[in-house]
C-alpha cells in the first residue's frame, strides 16, 4: 500500500489523535485528566501531536488524592509548565473539609474516593467531557467500556446499557449535567505504552525505573515505606531494588522487584512478566471480584 | 508487505452458548497470553461457582457481574494479545439476540469474524443474523468455526453437513471466501494446537490462520478522502498566519503540491504543506492523522471533505442505505433524526422504508416501522448535502450513525448503497 513503514504504534497513535480531535471539535467544555503517571504522560504527547502548533483546546485536570508519590507530583507540575498548558488541581482534602468525603481513618486508601472530587470538579467547571488514560487491557470491567463512555447526571456508568459505538463515528452528545468519559488509549496495552515511551523518549517520574527503596511485606504484597506506610509491630523494613508499574495511592500501590533502569529494559521485562499490571501493583483492586466495576458505576474514571 | 498487517482486529460471533467466550479464553490460554493472577482469579471464581474442577475460560472475557451471574456475554469485551507474527485486538461479542447491537459495534471495526456454530445444533437464526451483519458491515474475512466437535464424536460427516448448509446461506449473501475449521474450544483441538482428534482435517488451526491472513488489500488505497476534523488557528506571534486543516486520511494518499477539491463547495486548491508534530512530510497515507495547509485562502470548516479531483465521491441530499436498527424504541417515520457521517452532523428524515430483511430466509418484506435488530433498506433525506461513497467502495465515507435527538442515543447504523 505504501512505502512508508507503519508500525502498530503508528496505527494506535493515529487512532488516539483522531479521538482527541473529535472531542475538541464536538464537546463544548472538555478536560484532560492528567495525573503525572505514565499513561497520562503518553496522553500529553498524543495531545501535542493532535493540536500543535496550537495550544490544547482543553485544560489539564488532576484529582489529587494527596497520597501521591512526590516524584509524580513534581513530574506533573514540570510537564504542565514545560508545555505551557493550564493545570487545574482539585484535592480530595477539599472534599474531606467540605464533608463530602468521610474517611474512616486518615491513612486509608483514597482511590475509591477520587470519584467524589472528580464529580465535584466536573460540576464546578461544567465539563461535558473528560479525557482519561484508562486502557482496556488493565482490568476486566474496563475491557468492556466504550471509547466514548456515557455517564448520567450522577456520573454513573451503566455497563448493561452502553451506547452502540460504530466504526470511528463517535456519538459525543450529552444533555446538560451529563458527561462523556473519553479513553483515547483504550486499545493500547502496557507493552505499547512502554514502546511508545521508548520511541518518543518521554520524560516520566524516575520511580518507574529500578531504584533501591525501603519496603515492607504486607498482605501478599510489598509496600513502600513512607510517611503514610510505617512498619507495624512484627514487620521489618527491607531494602530492595524495585520499580513501579503504576503510580497511584502510596498506601496501596506496590512496586515490583526489578533491575530495569530504562524503558528498553522495562520492555524486556514486560515481555516475560506473568502478572498483570494491576494484579502486581494494586491492593485495592483485589478486595472483591468487581471492585473496578463498582467504582465505575459510582463515577470513577 | 506493509506493517499495518501487524495489527489484526477480529471478533467472535454466533448464537448463544456456541462457545465464543470459551474460544477466546482457549486462544489466550494456549498462546500463553493469560497472566498468572488472571488465571488464579478465574480459577477461584470457577470453584466458587461450583465448577467441576475445570477452569471456566469464558470468565476471562465475561468480566461484568451480571455476565458472571447469568453465564452469558452482554457486551463486547476487548482483549489484546500478541504472537511473534502479529498483534491482535479481539472483540468477544454476545450471542443473545437482545444484545445484537453490541455485536454490530464490534463487527464495525473488525478485519475478520469467527462465526461459531455448536456442532450439535448446526446453523441457527442467530448464526444467520450475525453472518448477515458481518457481510453488511463488510467484515472482509469470515471464518466458520464448527465448535463442540467433542460432543459429536469429532465426526467429519457432521462437519461437512454443517459446512454445506452454511455455505448455501452465505452464498446468498455473496460471501464465498470462507474458511471452515472444526474445533473444540473446550479441549483446545484446532485452536492453537491441532490436537489428536481431528486428524481428518487438512487445514491449519485457528491461530495459524489468524497469523497469516492477508489484510493489506482491504484498505481503499486509490481514493483520497480527508474529512476536516478541526481547523487549527494557533493565534500566536510565531504562527500568526497559520491555518491548518486537521484530520485523518481515511483512504488513499496525498502529497505536497497535489491538487485537491474541497467538498461540498467544489473549490480547488493545492496542498502546501503536510504538517505533523514530528516534522513536515512530502507524502502521507491512510490511516495517518496529519494537518494540511493549502496554497489558497478558502473558507473551510469541520465537516468539509478534501478529495482529489480525479476520484470524486458523490454529493447529495438523498441516498439509500442499509440500516441496522439498534434501539429499543422503534423507528418513528414521522420524526426527524440526526445523522453523523464522517465529521458532519445533519438532520435527516426517513423518506421511505423500502423493505425489511428476514434474516433467516433473506426474503424482503414491506414494513411500517423498524424494531430493535431489524435490518432494512431505507431512503433518506438530509438537510444539507453529504459527501459520500458507497459503503462497498469505502467503509469510512459510506457509513453513518443515526442519533435520536431527544435521548442522544445512537439508534441505527447505516451503510450507503
Ligand atoms: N463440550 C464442549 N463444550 C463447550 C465447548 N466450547 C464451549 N463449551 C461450553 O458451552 C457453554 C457456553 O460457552 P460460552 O463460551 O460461554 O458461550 P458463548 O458463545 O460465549 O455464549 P454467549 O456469549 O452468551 O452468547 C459453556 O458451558 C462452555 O463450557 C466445546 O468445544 N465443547
Ligand atoms: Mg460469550
Amino acid at each position: 500500500m505504501s512505502n512508508q513503514p507503519f508500525t502498530h504504534l503508528d496505527v494506535l497513535e493515529s487512532e488516539s489523535i483522531h479521538i482527541m480531535r473529535e472531542v475538541a471539535a464536538e464537546c463544548k467544555n472538555p478536560a484532560l485528566l492528567f495525573s503525572g503517571g505514565k499513561d497520562s504522560i503518553v496522553m500529553l504527547r498524543l495531545a501535542e501531536k493532535a493540536f500543535r502548533p496550537a495550544r490544547f483546546p482543553f485544560p489539564l485536570v488532576h484529582i489529587d488524592t494527596e497520597h501521591n508519590f512526590p516524584e509524580v507530583i513534581a513530574c506533573r507540575d514540570k510537564l504542565a509548565s514545560d508545555l505551557g498548558e493550564r493545570l487545574i488541581v482539585r484535592s480530595l482534602d477539599g472534599s474531606i473539609k467540605k464533608g463530602t468525603i468521610v474517611l474512616k481513618n486518615a491513612d486509608q486508601g483514597r482511590n475509591a474516593f477520587q470519584s467524589v472530587t472528580l464529580l465535584e470538579t466536573i460540576a464546578e467547571f461544567g465539563f461535558d467531557a473528560c479525557i482519561g488514560g484508562a486502557r482496556r487491557d488493565e482490568e476486566k470491567a474496563r475491557a468492556k467500556e466504550r471509547i466514548f463512555s456515557f455517564r448520567d447526571e450522577f456520573g454513573q456508568w451503566d455497563p448493561k446499557n452502553q451506547r452502540p459505538e460504530l466504526w470511528d463515528t463517535y456519538n459525543t452528545r450529552v444533555h446538560a449535567g451529563e458527561n462523556i468519559r473519553v479513553f483515547p488509549i483504550s486499545n493500547w496495552t502496557e507493552m505499547d505504552i512502554w514502546e511508545y515511551i521508548a520511541r518518543e523518549k518521554l520524560y516520566i517520574p524516575d520511580i518507574y525505573y529500578a531504584h533501591e527503596r525501603e519496603v515492607i511485606r504486607r498482605d501478599n504484597g510489598i509496600l513502600p515505606v513512607s510517611h503514610l506506610v510505617q512498619p507495624r509491630p512484627g514487620e521489618t523494613v527491607e531494602k530492595m531494588m524495585v520499580r513501579f508499574r503504576t503510580v497511584g495511592d502510596m498506601t496501596c500501590t506496590c512496586p515490583v522487584e526489578s533491575h530495569a533502569r530504562n524503558a528498553q529494559e522495562i520492555i524486556e521485562e514486560t515481555a516475560i512478566t506473568r502478572i498483570t499490571e494491576r494484579g502486581a501493583t494494586r491492593m485495592d483492586d483485589q478486595t472483591s471480584e468487581a471492585s473496578m466495576e463498582l467504582r465505575k458505576k459510582e463515577g470513577y474514571f | 508487505m506493509s506493517n499495518t498487517t501487524q495489527l489484526l482486529r477480529f471478533i467472535t460471533a454466533g448464537s448463544v452458548d456456541d462457545g465464543k467466550s470459551t474460544l477466546i479464553g482457549r486462544l489466550l490460554h494456549d498462546s500463553k497470553s493469560i497472566f498468572e493472577d488472571q488465571l488464579s482469579a478465574i480459577t477461584k471464581t470457577s470453584e466458587r461457582r461450583g465448577g467441576m474442577g475445570a477452569v471456566d475460560l469464558s470468565l476471562l472475557t465475561d468480566g461484568l457481574q451480571a455476565e458472571r451471574e447469568q453465564g452469558i456475554t452482554i457486551d463486547v469485551a476487548y482483549r489484546y494479545f500478541a504472537t511473534p507474527k502479529r498483534k491482535f485486538i479481539i472483540g468477544d461479542t454476545p450471542g443473545h439476540e437482545q444484545y445484537t447491537r453490541n455485536m454490530v459495534t464490534a463487527a464495525s471495526t473488525a478485519n475478520l469474524a469467527i462465526i461459531l456454530i455448536d456442532a450439535r445444533k448446526g446453523v441457527l437464526t442467530q448464526t444467520r443474523r450475525h453472518t448477515f451483519i458481518a457481510s453488511l458491515v463488510g467484515v472482509p474475512h469470515i471464518v466458520l468455526a464448527v465448535n463442540k466437535m467433542d460432543m459429536v464424536g469429532y465426526s467429519e460427516e457432521t462437519f461437512d453437513t454443517i459446512c454445506a448448509e452454511y455455505r448455501a446461506f452465505a452464498a446468498q449473501l455473496g460471501l464465498h471466501e470462507i474458511t471452515f475449521i472444526p474445533m473444540s474450544a473446550l479441549n483446545g483441538d484446532m485452536v492453537v494446537e491441532r490436537g489428536e482428534n481431528l486428524n481428518w482435517y487438512q487445514g491449519s488451526p485457528l491461530l495459524e490462520l489468524l497469523e497469516n491472513v492477508v489484510i493489506d488489500h482491504d484498505l481503499n488505497t486509490t481514493d483520497f478522502r480527508y474529512p476536516v476534523q478541526w481547523v487549527c488557528r494557533p493565534q500566536t506571534q510565531e504562527y500568526h498566519d497559520f491555518r491548518g486543516y486537521m484530520g485523518r486520511i481515511e483512504s488513499g494518499e496525498i502529497a505536497v503540491g497535489d491538487e485537491i477539491t474541497i467538498l461540498p463547495s467544489g473549490r480547488t486548491t493545492k496542498v502546501k504543506e503536510i504538517v505533523t508534530y514530528d516534522g513536515n512530510l512530502q507524502r502521507a497515507y491512510a490511516p495517518q492523522s496529519v494537518t494540511l495547509t493549502l496554497t489558497d485562502e478558502i473558507d473551510i470548516s469541520r465537516g468539509d471533505m478534501f478529495v482529489k479531483s480525479a476520484t470524486m465521491p458523490q454529493a447529495s441530499k438523498e441516498f439509500e442505505a442499509m440500516l441496522c436498527w439498534l434501539s429499543e424504541s422503534p423507528l418513528d417515520l414521522s420524526r426527524k433524526y440526526i445523522i453523523k457521517h464522517t465529521t458532519r452532523v445533519v438532520k435527516c428524515v426517513f423518506a421511505r422504508l423500502e423493505y425489511r430483511v428476514d434474516v433467516n430466509t433473506l426474503e424482503q418484506h414491506s414494513s411500517a416501522t423498524l424494531n430493535m435488530n431489524d435490518i432494512a433498506r431505507v431512503a433518506m433525506k438530509v438537510q444539507q448535502p453529504l459527501v459520500f461513497d458507497s459503503y462497498i467502495k469505502n467503509r469510512f465515507t459510506g457509513s453513518f450513525i443515526v442519533i435520536d435527538e431527544a435521548t442522544n442515543n445512537t439508534v441505527a447504523a447505516g451503510m450507503i448503497i
